[in-house]
């Protein structure tokens, strides 16, 4: 099959009764390997991992903080690729994706700033600073609870998933400015990237990693974070479907008499 | 069982509590709409059948 059609094949999933159909087949293994790997990945890293030389024991708060943080900005470019989709090709599947994603956002985000703020007061001496990184993050929790209230302060589907896909556009500068503040501006509390970072992989720069001993528990408390997330979009966007069949059959109704 | 947190037993432990319970508040709530939505459907499905 060339690329162009394996491209094609991937619009049938636009098709709610075909989503619906693979969602059901493929979501016994996404909950199951999520929990797997969470599980894992949480006992390693909370039992069996030491304290770090400078930390302490809160370094074992990195196995919630960072999964959620990296969850909390995917999700939102998650929720921008189904929104461009919506809008140039008007598939109501995508649409209903995004909005399905966005409360898992939130709690990603929630987790993200909480966990941060608890591990921010021993170390920094403080729960919250007006630090670049931290700000981006809470300006992005903001425009996740707005993305929701609009989608439901607005009765009309179409003109909601409009509406809420340009919402997405100018937040999406908020997603990546979370990931990238640090870069942007060398200043504030909290350290530059210390984890996926590909030249500390490969070793071409000098800067701090995270050691290896922290790392391997980590890799998969974010493997389970990232299979969650895509067996919470996966059910909630068929939740989502369903309740839209359930709004357009009961106006058939009325109108039927 | 529980390792030695050392002084910051309370900020790791409340870390964890925190995140675990939202995790399963956002599944719980997930499953428990996700199922409503399931039956809901499939009642108005049936009636509308019988209706013709």
């Amino acid at each position: 099959m060339s690329i162009a059609a394996k491209a094609n094949a991937l619009w049938e999933y636009a098709n709610p009764r075909k989503f619906l159909a693979t969602s059901e087949r493929v979501l016994p293994f996404f909950w199951i390997t999520s929990l797997a790997c969470i599980c894992v990945g949480l006992i390693w890293g909370f039992f069996f991992t030491p304290d770090d030389y400078k930390q302490g024991s809160t370094v074992k708060i990195i196995y919630l903080h960072v999964p959620a943080a990296l969850m909390a900005i995917n999700c939102w470019l998650m929720m921008l690729v189904t929104s461009l989709v919506w809008l140039v090709r008007r598939h109501h599947v995508s649409a209903l994706a995004a909005r399905a994603a966005a409360p898992i956002g939130i709690v990603m985000t929630m987790i993200a700033l909480l966990t941060g703020a608890i591990w921010g007061q021993p170390m920094w001496g403080t729960w919250w600073a007006w630090d670049p990184r931290l700000t981006s993050f809470l300006i992005l929790f903001l425009f996740y609870l707005g993305y929701v209230a609009l989608w439901e302060a607005i009765e009309d589907p179409d003109t909601a998933a409009d509406l809420t896909s340009v919402l997405c556009l100018v937040g999406s500068v908020f997603a990546i400015l979370s990931r990238y503040a640090v870069n942007f501006w060398n200043q504030g509390l909290h350290q530059g990237a210390s984890v996926m970072r590909a030249a500390a992989v490969t070793g071409a720069d000098t800067e701090e990693k995270v050691s290896n001993v922290f790392f391997y528990p980590l890799l998969i408390c974010i493997i389970g974070f990232v299979l969650l997330f895509i067996a919470l979009v996966l059910y909630r966007t068929g939740t989502e479907i369903r309740a839209r069949r359930i709004k357009a059959l009961m106006a058939r109704e009325r109108v039927g008499g | 069982m529980i390792p030695d947190l050392g002084k910051y037993a309370d900020s790791v432990l409340s870390s964890y509590a925190v995140s675990v319970g939202l995790l399963v508040v956002l599944v719980a709530y997930s499953v428990i709409r996700g199922r409503k939505m399931r039956r809901d459907m499939e009642k108005i499905e049936q009636r509308m059948s019988r209706n013709g």
